[in-house]
């Protein structure tokens, strides 16, 4: 028993202390190689140490990055809001600008400045392995989830929606799963934190669930007109509906009567 | 479009007759129908309505969409009341849409679904029901700005126009009571605003809603309620008076255009049978195809996406249907007045854009004939129809009305446009606040004078003949475009109008000896009908005409002199 137990404890020493000895080693390049990529992209507006940037008015012209965490850095720069291409009422999601590498090295970086939350763990979203049944749950629960705490800002269906002074939230359909547990766990921009005491991270992997769901289901009623309710459908009954039936009256009103289809012809 | 001014006559009936068409041989058609004529007495009320004539204008089929969506909306409506459960008992969902299963939710959010998801083509008879009543209210609303515009309002058919009106707000009622029945997150979040609005009513507002909700919201009684007036008492009323809308247009005969032949006295056009039972019967399958079309093709208030309503939920694009959207609009971009008085709150910003504006402008609308027959002091009855250019403040004022309630309506899309346009949604809301003033005081001039402008174009029409584009150049060089006189029917047609009557000046009221009220009422109506009239262009008369038609003869024959004696008269110059 003393054999195997000593056995255990060496055999796991063996297997782990080498390789964290590796990890810190590597942190620590990442960590530095971060900072590179930091001071050339970012220490403009948020400050050589991630201190950030007060404007002459006193206003926050960069926020501090000391305690935001590699969570908030990866959605961040991962879906391209950051660096920002210019000032303006929020980041909006565009082309990423560093690459996966980058990103992780930028994050790993932020996260040495202090505290924050990790990057999530993919088991953390993901819902592969699950039964048909257990997804089947999750989804449920998802969607009242969803219903409560996201549409009323995000929309019914993920669509989006406007926020005060040109802000907005954004669409959050066919969005990276990571990215969607990440903007809960950091509330970007005019986002709340659903932190993991607001929304545990079994309730976030449901929610999570619900938006993969409405991507795979087929719309059951045609086309959406993008998900965007009342106003949209509007549009399309008077463009689709009345500007079509006024065509066809004017169709109508405009071929009268023939006596005889020889006639017809002879007046054209 | 080109009216056709020498329609095909030949096939309209030459006369009513005086004796009953009676059947040939022994056909089974024929002696059925005899069999029938004998009991029911049918053919003589038949026989003249059979042959009943109207005048054909694609303008004049707008409110025969109304009627032709409404027919669908019966039709469908009925399926839909086959599986409807309207109650607002507690049910756990196991229907066929699995991310709600499980889902606690009222009995007529449940039947909704499975409406939706389990009843066989019960998605596309819901679609087509929301469809059509959206298409409904927005024919009605095309149909009511023609008849306006085109001065159709005036006696003999002013309590038409009023039933008209009442029409649009019962189908208002009746598509809020609708879209309300499913109980969904989107409808509930409605009737939680209607709610709201109720007790913003100072005094009695909270009775108001306790009384309609049978307590507190939402209770357990609104939907049965609802699903009461939805199903039964509104389309009955909508019913009657569709019915006395028919029955009125029937008995004081469709308006016309003017043009040769036709006059305050008649109607020129196709009979019922054949013609118009085919083109409206034609007409009716061309609406309920559209409607199913578009029931099949677009999304309409996907409920399963919003799911059971719950009051501590809500989501982002809680717009009404388009009809109520106006209001909602105004809700939007009011500031935030509130008066606090011995314990009360005097919610103004929604008693002004909910409480008041809807039934105001539904009252400036039923008002319009009147106040227009009272300043113009117009008592004559009217057949014929005005372009709307022939009566330019009318047109205007309607114009302005129609900016009003677009930009109100714009503004209740604020989020929507902000979102899709990259826009602020305070710089929308600050924009609204101005426009919705200002707005229609623009469309108002513009409108205007630009009808004003269009009379001078018909008076220059009818004087120096219409443009040819063909470019004369004199013997002295210099070039100038022939005019030609306008064909002699539409000649008729422009001038086929009465002039404007001279209002009464101060003066003659004056020196009528009136005094009091009655003396400033008429001066107050003499000075607004020389605003309406102001600047409105005449018709030419007949001695100017004359005069024009010599000229015009005068210049076509030296046109066609110079063509003849021309260099170009067989085509380019030969080298």
């Amino acid at each position: 028993m003393l054999v195997c137990g000593l056995l255990l404890t060496g055999g796991l020493y063996a297997a782990l202390a080498p390789a964290q000895a590796d990890t810190s080693q590597d942190e620590a390049a990442l960590i530095k190689e971060g900072r590179e990529l930091f001071l050339v992209g970012c220490a403009f507006c948020h400050g050589q140490n991630g201190e950030g940037v007060l404007t002459q008015g006193g206003s926050q012209y960069g926020p501090p990055l000391t305690d935001v965490g590699a969570a908030a850095v990866d959605f961040q720069v991962a879906t391209g809001r950051m660096p920002m291409a210019q000032p303006g009422a929020q980041a909006p999601r565009k082309e990423r600008v560093y690459d996966d590498e980058e990103t992780e090295a930028l994050a790993a970086y932020v996260a040495s400045l202090g505290t924050g939350p990790a990057i999530p763990d993919k088991e953390l979203y993901s819902t592969e392995g699950m039964s048909d049944k257990e997804l089947e749950e999750l989804v449920v629960r998802g969607g009242q989830i969803f219903l409560a705490n996201c549409t009323a800002c995000h929309n019914f269906e993920g669509s989006g929606g406007a926020m005060p002074r040109g802000g907005y939230a954004p669409k959050i359909r066919g969005v990276d799963s990571k990215h969607i547990y990440e903007a809960m766990l950091t509330g970007p921009q005019s986002m709340d934190t659903f932190s993991d005491g607001n929304i545990p991270p079994e309730d976030k992997k449901a929610v999570i669930a619900y938006l993969n769901e409405l991507d795979e289901a087929p719309s059951y009623s045609g086309f959406t007109l993008g998900g965007l309710g009342p106003v949209s459908e509007g549009i399309i009954a008077w463009v689709g509906g009345i500007g079509v039936l006024v065509g066809f009256a004017v169709w109508i009103a405009a071929h009268t009567t023939r006596s005889s289809k020889k006639k017809d012809e002879a007046a054209a | 479009m080109s009216v056709d001014l020498n329609p095909d006559l030949s096939k309209v009936a030459s006369t009513n007759g005086t004796t009953p068409a009676t059947t040939k041989g022994g056909k089974a058609a024929g002696a059925i129908a005899t069999w029938a004529d004998d009991r029911l007495g049918l053919g003589g009320a038949m026989k003249k309505n059979i042959r009943k004539v109207f005048p054909d204008h694609w303008s004049f089929m707008l409110g025969e969409i109304a009627l032709w969506s409404f027919v669908v909306l019966l039709l469908t409506g009925v399926f839909l009341t086959l599986w409807f459960d309207p109650s607002m008992t507690e049910v756990q969902y196991d229907g066929a849409y699995d991310p709600l299963r499980g889902v606690h939710m009222s009995s007529a959010m449940a039947s909704t679904l499975d409406i939706s998801f389990d009843v066989r083509g019960g998605l596309l008879m819901r679609q087509m029901h929301h469809w059509a009543a959206m298409i409904f209210i927005a024919s009605m609303m095309i149909h009511m700005l023609r008849v306006y515009l085109t001065g159709a309002f005036r006696k003999p058919r002013e309590l038409n126009w009023v039933i008209g009106c009442l029409l649009l707000l019962l189908g208002t009622i009746e598509g809020f009571t609708g879209y309300s029945l499913p109980d969904d997150l989107l409808s509930g979040t409605g009737v939680r605003a209607a709610d709201g609005f109720m007790k913003a009513s100072p005094v009695i507002g909270t009775y108001m809603s306790f009384f309609l909700f049978g307590g507190e919201f939402p209770g357990d009684a609104i939907i049965p309620r609802f699903y009461a007036m939805h199903i039964l008492l509104i389309p009955g009323i909508l019913l009657a008076l569709v019915a006395a809308h028919m029955l009125l247009l029937v008995y004081h005969k469709h308006t016309q255009w003017p043009g040769p032949g036709r006059t305050e006295g008649n109607v020129v056009g196709y009979p019922m049978l054949p013609v118009y039972a085919a083109k409206a019967g034609g007409f009716f399958f061309i609406v309920f195809g559209v409607i199913t079309l578009l029931g099949g093709l677009f999304s309409l208030n996907p409920v399963w996406k919003f799911g059971p309503y719950d009051p501590s939920k809500v989501t982002a694009g809680s717009q009404p249907d388009w009809y109520m959207g106006w209001p909602d609009g105004l809700l939007r971009i009011i500031p935030a007045w509130e008066t606090h008085i011995w314990g009360i709150t005097l919610s103004w910003n929604v008693m002004l854009p909910i409480l008041v504006m809807p039934p105001l402008m539904l009252m400036i609308l039923m008002a319009l004939p009147f106040l227009e027959a009272w300043i113009t002091g117009d008592k004559r009855e009217h057949h014929l129809l005005q372009r709307p250019r022939n009566a330019p403040t009318r047109t205007a004022i309607m114009v302005a009305l129609m900016t009003f309630y677009g930009l109100s309506w714009a503004a209740g899309g604020n989020d929507i446009i902000a979102i899709k346009m990259h826009l602020s949604i305070n710089q929308i809301t600050y924009f609204m606040r101005g426009a919705v003033f200002i707005g229609p005081v623009i469309a108002f001039i513009i409108t205007r004078r630009w009808c004003i402008s269009l009379q001078r174009h018909d008076e220059g029409k009818l004087l120096h003949g219409y443009e040819t584009g063909v470019l004369v150049r004199s013997p002295a060089g210099g070039y100038a475009e022939k005019h030609l006189p306008l064909p002699e029917g539409k000649a008729y047609t422009l001038t086929a109008r009465d002039d404007d009557p001279t209002p009464e000046t101060v003066e003659e009221i004056d020196a009528s000896g009136a005094t009091g009220r009655t003396a400033r009422l008429r001066k107050l109506r003499a000075k607004l009908a020389t605003v309406f009239f102001a600047d409105n262009v005449q018709k030419p008369t007949t001695e100017e005409l004359h005069e024009s038609q010599h000229h015009a003869e005068h210049e076509l024959h030296e046109l066609e002199s110079q063509i003849a004696a021309g260099p170009n008269r067989h085509g380019p110059a030969e080298h």
